[in-house]
């Protein structure tokens, strides 16, 4: 299979073990992101690929070849670190000839790969600059120079943005993508920030304490989390407790709901529903009685927080799509059937 | 914290001790010393007060340029054996656990508690031939029968480098322990091997340190005049040697005084050219 195949990979220090049992498929020319809060495992997972760490237990194939013990220099990859790592010592058009430089390419080939990536970055005319002279944002792009110099066979970034304002990042992000999308390369991205990896990638792999708890596409993770986890870390939920009372319909918050896709023999579990598919009616009719507590305007959206069974909900609407409720105020909370996830407690 | 200019006079009071202290142990020493090595010596009693060129004119000698020559020549070469040993080993000592730090730096510490006299003794006898290391080797087969191996150029280098190395050791440490790693991960990852990356990366990121302990083991070792007495010969001795012969064998405090003032202008000089090539050699 062409590209990056990780096979029960594990990684113990000592009696801890900070990657367990990672299988991922990652296909030619994909982008993946490794999502998970700190100290998930994932920069660890993403080491063991760049041959920075080497795993106690399983195997690594790129393009079908077993890589888990060849040396990082031998592996053909492009690496950008959180701190970048830029030679302090090296001009900028030195630092990203650097990989061509280790491998004896000719002196003018050097130079026309250089500018080639310059362009590529938009700083043209910077390669004479020292590193030191640069703002974050050209920073991060020369990084992204110096790890794609040699057209590597996989490109990997740990937490590449973290160290970017928040507006630059988003930029970046999309300029990131678009890169990628262009020189059609194998992509690996560790961060913790789920828009980061909503925007860039084609799949997004949620860990937790060493293991994948989802890889799916960003829509599929955000629609269809697999577990609480996943639906609590990616964006807002409601997480709701319901009891089975027989072919789709459970008992929620105190009333009974219709629709749910309840596996068979489920008794209880929970429901994961978005806020944004929480909507606010009059009460009664059917509908789940709650209590009002706070609003938050935020101008382009309003979240209502509700107090329902003794549980909070939060529904978020678009200002002309909401009925003019006030805090304190009894309402009536509809939840779409086919928007709610039901997941084993 | 925002720190204020000084505005009255008061404000400069903390800097009275250390300027006190700076001037009477530095400045009127170094001064007396100037002024000794214009005076005339007095073959009855000490030196007479007077105002001549004599001693620095009896120091341009062919003797005594080839002892300068020599002493400059040891001192950069104890400099340069001395850096060649301590980067590497301090970089594997930054990158070892910090329990196994902790016991290296205790021991090179150690090192420093031992007096000139001892270490200069300590390898004398070592490098005799009756219970010398020559012993040992011969024991294990290498050699035949045991030999001298002082005195000797080798045994006065290996005494001096023994001595610096642990100060080149705690200067270089601070500056490897703050070298990113993942400069050398980067290295890695962009295709140089582990020692490629050590060439390629963290030599040349550390360039200013390393021309800076360069010149601080020169210093140290051009002082040195116990050691290339013990472990050498006659022509292995230092100018801090024959000053010390000046000045206390021969009462000839005036040329001592001349030797010690051209010696520490020598090495100015020397410092200064390093200095200035490095900043040269930063800008192109």
């Amino acid at each position: 299979m062409s590209g990056l195949a990780l096979q029960n990979v594990t990684k113990e220090f000592g009696s801890f073990t900070a990657v367990k049992n990672v299988d991922l498929a990652v296909p030619h020319g994909t982008f993946v992101c490794l999502l998970g809060p700190s100290g998930c495992g994932k920069t660890t997972l993403m080491r063991m690929i760049a041959g920075l760490d080497l795993p106690t237990g399983g195997a690594i194939r790129l393009d079908g070849a077993d890589i888990t013990r060849v040396p990082t220099h031998k592996r053909d990859l492009g690496m950008v670190f959180q701190s970048l790592a830029l030679f302090p010592h090296l001009t900028v058009g030195e630092n990203i000839a650097y990989s061509l430089r280790i491998r004896g390419v000719a002196k003018e080939d050097q130079v026309k790969r250089v500018n080639e990536l310059l362009a590529m970055i938009h700083l043209s005319g910077y390669a004479d600059r020292p590193v030191s002279k640069l703002s974050g944002g050209q920073r991060q792009r020369v990084a992204i120079a110096r790890a794609l110099a040699i057209s590597p066979k996989l490109f990997l970034l740990d937490e590449p943005l973290s160290a970017l304002d928040a507006k630059l990042r988003e930029a970046m992000q999309v300029e990131l993508r678009q890169l990628q999308q262009r020189l059609g390369i194998t992509t690996i991205v560790v961060t913790h920030d789920q828009r980061e990896a909503m925007t860039m990638a084609d799949t997004v792999v949620v860990m937790n304490s060493g293991e994948i708890r989802q890889a799916a596409p960003p829509v599929e993770i955000y629609r269809r989390p697999a577990d609480t986890f996943v639906a609590d870390f990616i964006g807002m939920t409601n997480l709701i407790d319901f009891a089975a009372e027989g072919a789709g319909r459970a008992s929620v918050l105190g009333t009974s709901v219709e629709g749910l896709a309840i596996p068979e023999g489920l008794g209880q579990g929970v429901l994961s529903v978005r806020p944004e598919d929480v909507h606010l009616t009059a009460p009664g009719h059917g509908a789940i009685t709650g209590k009002v507590t706070f609003v938050r305007d935020l101008g382009g959206t309003i979240e209502t927080f509700l107090e329902a069974g003794g549980k909070q909900v939060v529904a978020v609407s678009m200002p002309n799509a909401r009925p003019d409720v006030s805090v304190g105020q009894e309402v009536g909370i509809r939840l779409s059937p086919d928007a709610c996830v039901v997941l084993k407690s | 914290m925002r720190r204020e200019a000084p505005q009255k006079f008061a404000d400069y009071g903390p800097l009275f001790f250390p300027a006190a202290m700076l001037t009477v142990f530095f400045v009127i020493p170094f001064a007396t010393m100037i002024a000794v090595s214009f005076f005339k010596r007095d073959p009855a009693g000490f030196y007479s007060t007077a105002f001549v060129f004599d001693n620095y004119a009896r120091f341009l000698s062919l003797f005594f340029g080839k002892v300068l020559g020599f002493s400059l020549f040891l001192a950069i070469a104890v400099a340069i054996c001395c850096v060649l040993i301590a980067v590497p080993f301090t970089y594997l000592l930054s990158r070892a656990p910090r329990r196994t730090q902790v016991v290296w730096l205790v021991a090179l510490l150690s090192v420093l508690s031992l007096s000139e006299v001892i270490i200069g003794f300590a390898w004398s006898t070592l490098f005799s031939r009756t219970a010398g290391i020559t012993n040992l080797f011969v024991s294990i087969g290498l050699m035949s029968e045991a030999v001298a191996l002082n005195p000797s150029f080798g045994a006065v280098l290996t005494a001096m480098v023994y001595q610096a190395l642990p100060y080149t050791v705690l200067v270089l440490y601070p500056a490897l322990v703050r070298l990113d790693p993942t400069l050398t991960e980067a290295a890695r990852t962009l295709g140089a091997s582990p020692l490629k990356s050590f060439f390629t990366v963290v030599i040349p990121a550390l360039r200013n340190t390393i021309v800076a302990t360069l010149i601080m083991v020169f210093i140290f070792a051009l002082g040195s005049y116990l050691l290339p007495q013990i472990l050498g010969r006659p022509q292995h001795w230092t100018l801090s040697v024959l000053i010390t012969d000046q000045a206390i064998y021969q009462s000839n405090m005036p040329f001592a005084a001349a030797m010690a003032v051209f010696l520490v202008l020598v090495t100015l000089g020397l410092v200064g050219l390093t200095v200035y090539a490095g900043r040269k050699g930063e800008a192109a």
